[in-house]
């Protein structure tokens, strides 16, 4: 695939928020301020990755050799699960400044469907006759974890953004706080719409 | 166990703290599979079998479970009714198994399940537990249902697959597509709550004229 093509894939047309609809918790729920956003997008694209990294090898070298790749669910959600732990006592102790701006995050993320979300639209490429070219190899596997976090980011970025001048309006009372943040990702997805059409 | 601790749990599923309209949990499968009213409500009737199994399993292990590992503890047990429900509806219903996709292993996920497990069945008993499960899954699908069958009815002139009129005639595709999800959704929880709203305020007001007309009297 090429790589242009798939970077206007994981950022607009097959955004993981705006057209997949994975994620939607966060992205609903801590996107009051664009700090908050932007640690979270960070949070959510780092485990991304992470996950491609370890759930791919476990798919295709441990999974499919044993012929239990009916256990995936059980075995990516510990395997993200401890991934996620370790890697907040990591940066609780080499990274303390890293840390206090991106720990709060970092158990919420285990609950995000986007992650697991990622981890099974990169294994499914393995069951699929297990294509060796960019997208289907581990490399290709990390890179989308990369692009779709970004993508990730880039939405509840936007958003933030949106709702930082939204929230200052005078809203009819019953469209206030989830309604309106609804409706104004309702526009949003308009505009990503249109590069489903360019691809 | 008595009629009235069940109604009142019936009250808070389907109505007073609906995961959909009022808690607004569980976004993703809402969004996502409310396109079509048989995808949505198989969707709905797939979290509510979960979750009842979850929650009678947490329930049962409330008091064997130590407080600190809790949350693995349960993702564990969702995790493998998830795989039960999905390897189930591979082979029963593969129709709707190909429809709801990567939202059915994601049913592990939804912070619905997970958050009826530590606000509900780590602290309660099982027969309570089970009730609460099937009344919150009800209300989830219903919720659902009825999203998708807006949804189905304006972008495609159909409900649950069967055509009603001529969709060249009239049909709005924006209902479809993933923009029209997200204003269904808010519009939704706008109508839903302007209705709780007016409906709790009459209930407020009649038992103040009651608690008025006692002390006339």
């Amino acid at each position: 695939m090429d790589i242009i093509t798939m970077i206007i894939a994981a950022l607009f047309s097959q955004n993981f928020v705006l057209v997949q609809f994975l994620g939607i918790c966060p992205f609903l729920g801590v996107s009051k301020k664009i700090d908050s956003a932007l640690g979270m997008g960070i949070a959510v694209t780092a485990v991304m990755v992470l996950t491609c990294l370890v759930t791919y090898p476990i798919y295709a070298y441990v999974l499919i050799p044993l012929k239990i790749q009916y256990l995936y669910i059980l075995v990516f959600i510990l395997v993200i699960a401890s991934l996620v732990q370790m890697l907040e006592m990591f940066l609780k102790k080499f990274s303390p400044g890293l840390y206090s701006s991106l720990g709060i995050y970092l158990p919420l993320v285990t609950t995000n469907c986007a992650i697991l979300g990622i981890a099974k639209t990169v294994t499914a490429t393995v069951s699929e006759g297990a294509i060796v070219s960019m997208a289907f190899s581990l490399g290709g596997a990390v890179l989308s974890g990369l692009l779709y976090g970004l993508g990730f980011t880039l939405a509840i970025v936007l958003l933030a953004g949106l709702r930082s001048k939204v929230d200052k309006l005078n809203i009819a009372k019953p469209l206030r706080g989830f309604p309106i943040t609804l409706i104004t990702a309702c526009f949003m997805a308009m505009a990503f719409y249109v590069f489903t059409l360019v691809a | 166990m008595n009629f009235k601790k069940i109604k009142n749990l019936a009250l808070d599923g389907l109505v007073k703290q609906n995961p959909t309209f009022k808690l607004v949990l569980g976004t993703c499968p809402t969004l996502a599979l409310t396109t079509a009213a048989t995808s949505s409500f198989g969707m709905g009737i797939a979290v509510t079998a979960v979750l009842i199994f979850s929650n009678i399993i947490i329930s049962l292990l409330r008091n064997i479970i130590p407080d600190k590992v809790r949350i693995p503890c349960f993702i564990v047990i969702i995790a493998t009714f998830v795989t039960i429900v999905e390897l189930a509806m591979n082979k029963f219903l593969p129709d709707l198994y190909d429809s709801l996709g990567v939202f059915l292993p994601l049913i592990v996920v939804n912070c619905l399940i997970l958050g009826r497990a530590e606000a509900f069945a780590s602290k309660n008993p099982v027969l309570d537990s089970a009730l609460d499960g099937l009344f919150m899954g009800l209300g989830f699908t219903a919720a659902l249902t009825l999203m998708g069958i807006v949804r189905e009815l304006l972008s495609s002139a159909s409900i649950f697959g069967i055509q009603l009129w001529d969709p060249t005639v009239f049909s709005i595709k924006f209902f479809g597509s993933s923009a029209g999800a997200f204003l269904t959704y808010g519009v939704f929880i706008a109508l839903f709550t302007v209705c709780y709203n007016a409906i709790e305020n009459k209930a407020r007001r009649a038992s103040a004229q009651k608690a008025l007309a006692k002390e006339a009297e």
